[in-house]
């Protein structure tokens, strides 16, 4: 079998996927994106250049890059981990949120607006505290907790000069309390093979951030709400956010999002 | 999986930084400044800062 795998940079993770490949007698050729070229024409020079790979593992740190070069592979019948179907939802809250949600997974419930007003209405009818993030972006960057209208003004207007038009997509999320810590599960194939709580007394508990990851016993609950979000939006493998609110009334799971990469270890 | 064990100059503050078992593109920190570095090159070992954090980057 040979893999290929797509990187941007060379950090723990990269390593230790190369290292279980290894283990295993398989032969990976390492595809730098900074230095890719894809021939879409066909016939040219560049044509055939990827379609010796049984399966092309994606570890772009760029969404964008990810989201072409998953799509060109499969398109010309390439196999890779995730597809770039997958990827295209998994990279974007709001269309996971839209794919969990049609298919009856627990979600935070969600509006989205495209203007400051129609934002601004939407969070006062979701109520505070609200939670601003932008569609695409990881590591807990630029999530906003809207406390109340007067920091929800602020953000928006902010947020509208900001000048890339993603800013101008609000995606308004319920604010889900936590004991002190979320759970990040992991599913392949359906299975939830690992699962950490990740503690932290601030509201955002991405380990980016400063959250600290343990080990999280794995309930039938968990396997169950995991399953039925990879299977709503047609994940193999992927890794899911979940946050068992224990502290409010309506005390329940609910699924936040799904993120493209696929984590082999 | 080719690495290297060695050290090389961090273009930041020109110390030396020690590295044990890098691969070519590896992501490493400098101990003297703290600056992210990445090994362009294993033979001869060459550091050079990593890239600046990008908007869609992520996971």
């Amino acid at each position: 079998m040979k893999v290929g795998m797509i990187y941007s940079r060379i950090r723990a993770e990269e390593k230790l996927l190369l290292q279980a490949l290894k283990d295993r007698g398989i032969e990976v050729e390492l595809l730098d994106d900074r230095k890719m070229i894809f021939e879409i024409s066909s016939g040219h020079r560049y044509a055939s250049r990827y379609q010796d790979f049984d399966v092309v593992v994606e570890r772009c740190i760029n969404h964008s890059r990810a989201l072409y070069s998953l799509r060109i592979l499969n398109d010309r019948g390439i196999k890779t981990v995730n597809s770039a179907d997958v990827a295209a939802v998994c990279g974007n809250k709001l269309e996971t949120t839209s794919a969990l949600a049609a298919k009856d997974v627990p979600t935070p419930r969600t509006l989205v607006a495209y203007t400051p007003e129609s934002a601004l209405e939407a969070i006062e009818d979701l109520g505070y505290p609200a939670v601003l993030k932008p569609a695409v972006g990881s590591w807990g960057r630029l999530l906003s907790r809207v406390n109340d209208r007067h920091a929800a003004e602020a953000i928006l207007e902010h947020k509208e000069i900001l000048g890339s038009y993603h800013h101008s997509i609000f995606y308004i999320q319920e604010y889900i309390d936590k004991p002190m810590r979320d759970i990040r599960a992991f599913v392949i194939g359906g299975e939830t093979v690992a699962a950490i709580y990740r503690t932290s007394p601030h509201w955002i508990t991405n380990t980016a951030r400063g959250g600290e990851s343990t080990n999280c016993p794995i309930t039938d609950e968990m396997r169950d709400i995991c399953r039925k979000g990879a299977e709503a939006v047609d994940c193999w493998c992927s890794k899911s956010t979940t946050r068992w609110s224990t502290e409010t009334a309506s005390s329940r799971p609910a699924l936040i999002s799904p993120t493209r990469w696929p984590n082999l270890f | 999986m080719n690495t290297v064990t060695g050290s090389g100059e961090c273009p930041e503050c020109f110390d030396q930084v020690e590295l044990k078992d890098v691969m070519q593109n590896e992501i490493v920190q400098c101990s003297s400044c703290g600056a992210d570095l990445e090994v362009t090159s294993i033979d001869p070992i060459k550091l050079e800062l990593a890239p600046e954090e990008e908007e869609d980057w992520g996971e």
